[in-house]
């Protein structure tokens, strides 16, 4: 029996165009390859002396982050602001919900303020899912990261970082290093890869930091950061959380540095101009050593720049196939009449 | 009242019977099948031609949510919504409010349910007070208030040696006891199958371990202690080879599994439908197909609904914010005709699994037709269809199938003569 309710592109209009933007899964490479483009072409904006286009004037955009962050909320209203909207970040975590106001009821009331977009970070996987499809789905819902499932955005920018260093993805290969098992970045990152062509996508991880099915991703699973890093073009570390010792997952940050940390030595047996890449925040010393951090093979930085970018083209791709969409149902109300 | 019910294809699994006979009800008894008893004159005829009788269907688990839980559901529209899945006998669940651990509990469900009329109830007591698996609860006094047997539900018990002692207990006198095999530890956490899907999806994973260590634990427990044992609700296909391996042995153990196993999977969750979320999750593929080769062979000699309503706002969040459970007993015989339907069992069966099989397994007087047998049948047309949630009892609409098109329907449920529904 097929649920009635299966899998059905939620985030994508009647016309196959970005609607929300809540995971990579199911997006096309075309669409994956117009947000980069699109992406590309605000980096210019970004390096004018005044950085904005009209592109969202008298829209307004709410960052609501269930969850704390500093470099994808700041990014984002960076974002929002260089396309002319009016911008709200809201930190619930320390507001609205202990107070025992649901989800549910923290969004309807911020939509009855007549924003357009939305931009939510949350701890459960689904939950940017939960509100396209349940709370609010005539708005443009952007997933700033949901549980470990999936930080779309994130993925989309690292693609870009690639693309602007390597040329292209047909030919690379790329690792991803540390802790898969609770990455939605890893996640992102693998699908986004697997769809715009990438043919050696490795994952460097113990078991314990591994999920159970990861080749569904199309990967290659490594347990030897050495054997893995061999020959790869492109090296993503991935930020382990403290926590992890605690639940028995790793012995120690010691032994896991010396395993999976990336130090200068390691970073040899990547090509010469292989890339380093970190999603931030960085833990010096625990998965990455300083000297490679802050070393010329590092893009981290320029990650963050990328970021901007990324994001206000998602956010102008999203709002403009809302637009379309309900212009659409207005069209179709209207012959009906 | 005497009701006559001619024509009808009669199916009792208990005693082999599959025929085409008329059955004969006086004073809430079968009094007759095929002759009409000397001086029977019917106040109400019931033409089945064309339709199945089967000894009403018996239920291990319907969660009734009542006492305190009333916005989910309450007994009697629970039990009504049971009627109408052709159910007239049900058990249970005791993580009520107050929990199922004293006579009193007991009681209040045992009048509410004879005032509302629609099923027989009987009630499973908790094992542990508060089901906080520190202190055994009053067992005997519980038997003696009605309880049919006694379980922890998914909540374990603090160490091994206080399951023990509470299953010796059980044992002196001769006390069922009801297990959900999943270790706590496992399971932590957990929100769906630890498997691909999840993976994917981004939710904790509950692995089949978390069952199969349990289950493996508490088979060697049984057997130590020698008390009379179910399983409930097995979710693996690893689980019920355990189960068979122990009945091989022979283990005099019986197990049920949620009929909604017997046909999702853990792929229903892409898309992340908390209508999916449910304790212990939903498998994989293989595992479904496990445990209907384990119903097919009777090492599962059960299907249960496990019900368990919700209102709205219970499921109206992220996927791991929702509580666990699909609203499902009102469509106990079409879903599991389904089953018949798709080729997996064959009628007399499933019939089994579902009336005699259960009610055995907790020796519960109920599931049979036979003369001299409470009048509790079924009868339904096989030929039929359900479009689900036309018609909906329980004040949990939480159910995935709702708008799904079922076979089969239901006609009347009838309980100790009496008609408890009529579709």
């Amino acid at each position: 029996m097929t649920p009635i309710d299966a899998k059905r592109p939620l985030q994508l209009n009647d016309q196959g165009q970005l609607r929300h933007f809540l995971s990579l899964d199911g997006l096309p490479r075309e669409l994956l390859t117009e947000i980069l483009d699109t992406a590309d072409s605000f980096l210019e904006v970004g390096a004018r002396a005044v950085k904005k286009v009209p592109l969202l004037r008298g829209k307004t955009v709410c960052n609501v982050f269930f969850e704390n962050s500093t470099r994808t909320r700041t990014t984002f209203e960076l974002a929002a602001q260089r396309l002319s909207a009016d911008v709200i970040t809201l930190n619930v975590s320390t507001s609205s919900t202990s107070k025992g106001e649901t989800l549910f009821d923290t969004l309807r009331n911020l939509e009855a303020m007549a924003a357009d977009i939305f931009v939510v970070r949350h701890a459960d996987s689904g939950a940017a899912h939960f509100i396209a499809e349940h709370v609010c789905p005539n708005l443009a819902i952007i997933n700033g990261g949901d549980g470990r499932h999936a930080h779309p955005t994130q993925g989309m920018l690292d693609m870009l970082t690639i693309r602007r260093h390597k040329g292209g993805f047909e030919k690379l290969s790329v690792a991803i290093v540390g802790d898969i098992l609770h990455s939605r970045v890893a996640r992102s990152n693998m699908l986004a890869l697997k769809t715009l062509g990438c043919p050696d996508i490795r994952v460097i991880a113990p078991k314990t930091l591994l999920p159970v099915g990861i080749e569904q991703y199309g990967v290659t699973v490594y347990s030897d950061l050495a054997a893995g890093l061999k020959d790869v073009d492109v090296v993503i570390m991935l930020r382990l959380q403290r926590e992890r010792m605690t639940g028995g997952l790793l012995p120690s940050e010691g032994e896991f540095y010396r395993l999976f940390g990336l130090t200068e030595e390691r970073l040899k047996l990547a090509k010469p101009d292989a890339l380093v890449m970190h999603p931030g925040p960085i833990n010096r010393g625990v998965e990455i050593e300083s000297a490679v951090a802050d070393g010329p093979q590092s893009v981290i930085l320029n990650q963050v720049t990328y970021g901007i970018a990324v994001r206000m083209a998602v956010l102008s791709m999203a709002m403009s196939g809302q637009n379309a969409q309900r212009q659409l149902n207005q069209d179709n109300t209207e012959e009906h009449n | 009242m005497r009701i006559a019910i001619l024509g009808a294809r009669v199916i009792d699994p208990a005693s082999g019977l599959d025929r085409v006979a008329d059955l004969f009800i006086d004073g809430g008894k079968i009094v007759a099948i095929d002759q009409t008893p000397a001086g029977f004159v019917a106040e109400k005829t019931l033409a089945a031609q064309g339709l199945v009788a089967a000894p009403g269907l018996v239920d291990l688990n319907v969660a009734l949510r009542e006492p305190g839980y009333s916005r989910k559901g309450n007994i009697a529209s629970e039990t009504l919504a049971a009627a109408a899945g052709g159910v007239t006998s049900l058990c249970c669940p005791p993580f009520t409010k107050p929990v199922l651990d004293t006579p009193a509990v007991a009681e209040l469900i045992l009048d509410r349910a004879r005032e509302a009329g629609h099923a027989k109830v009987f009630p499973i007591g908790a094992l542990s007070k508060g089901l906080e698996g520190e202190q055994l609860a009053e067992l005997v006094a519980l038997r003696d208030a009605g309880c049919v047997a006694f379980g922890n539900g998914l909540e374990s018990f603090r160490n091994n040696r206080t399951l023990r002692r509470a299953l010796e207990y059980a044992a002196t006198f001769d006390l069922t006891v009801i297990f959900h095999s999943q270790d706590q530890d496992l399971a932590e956490g957990g929100l769906a199958h630890e498997g691909a899907t999840a993976s994917f999806l981004g939710l904790p994973g509950i692995p089949e371990t978390a069952e199969t260590v349990a289950l493996a634990r508490d088979l060697l427990l049984v057997e130590q202690s020698g008390v009379r044992a179910h399983f409930s609700q097995l979710t693996s296909a690893r689980g019920a080879q355990l189960i068979a391996e122990a009945q091989a042995r022979g283990l005099p153990v019986t197990a049920d599994v949620a009929l909604y196993q017997l046909i999702l999977t853990d792929e229903a969750l892409e898309g992340f439908s908390s209508l999916y979320h449910v304790q212990p999750p939903l498998r994989t593929r293989a595992d479904r197909d496990g445990l209907r080769a384990a119903v097919q062979s009777g090492v599962i000699s059960a299907i249960s609904s496990h019900h368990q309503p919700h209102e709205r706002d219970a499921k109206l969040a992220p996927f791991g914010a929702t509580e666990p459970g699909i609203s499902s007993v009102q469509l106990l015989l079409p879903l599991a005709m389904s089953l018949v339907q798709d080729g997996l069992l064959d009628l007399p069966t499933l019939l089994a699994r579902l009336s005699r099989g259960p009610a055995d397994a907790l020796r519960l007087p109920a599931g049979r037709l036979a003369v001299g047998a409470p009048a509790d049948l079924l009868l339904f047309d096989p030929q039929a269809s359900t479009l689900a949630g036309e018609s909906w009892h329980s004040k949990g609409a939480n159910c995935p199938f709702i708008g799904h098109c079922l076979p089969g329907a239901v006609r009347y449920t009838l309980v100790d003569g009496h008609i408890s529904y009529q579709g």
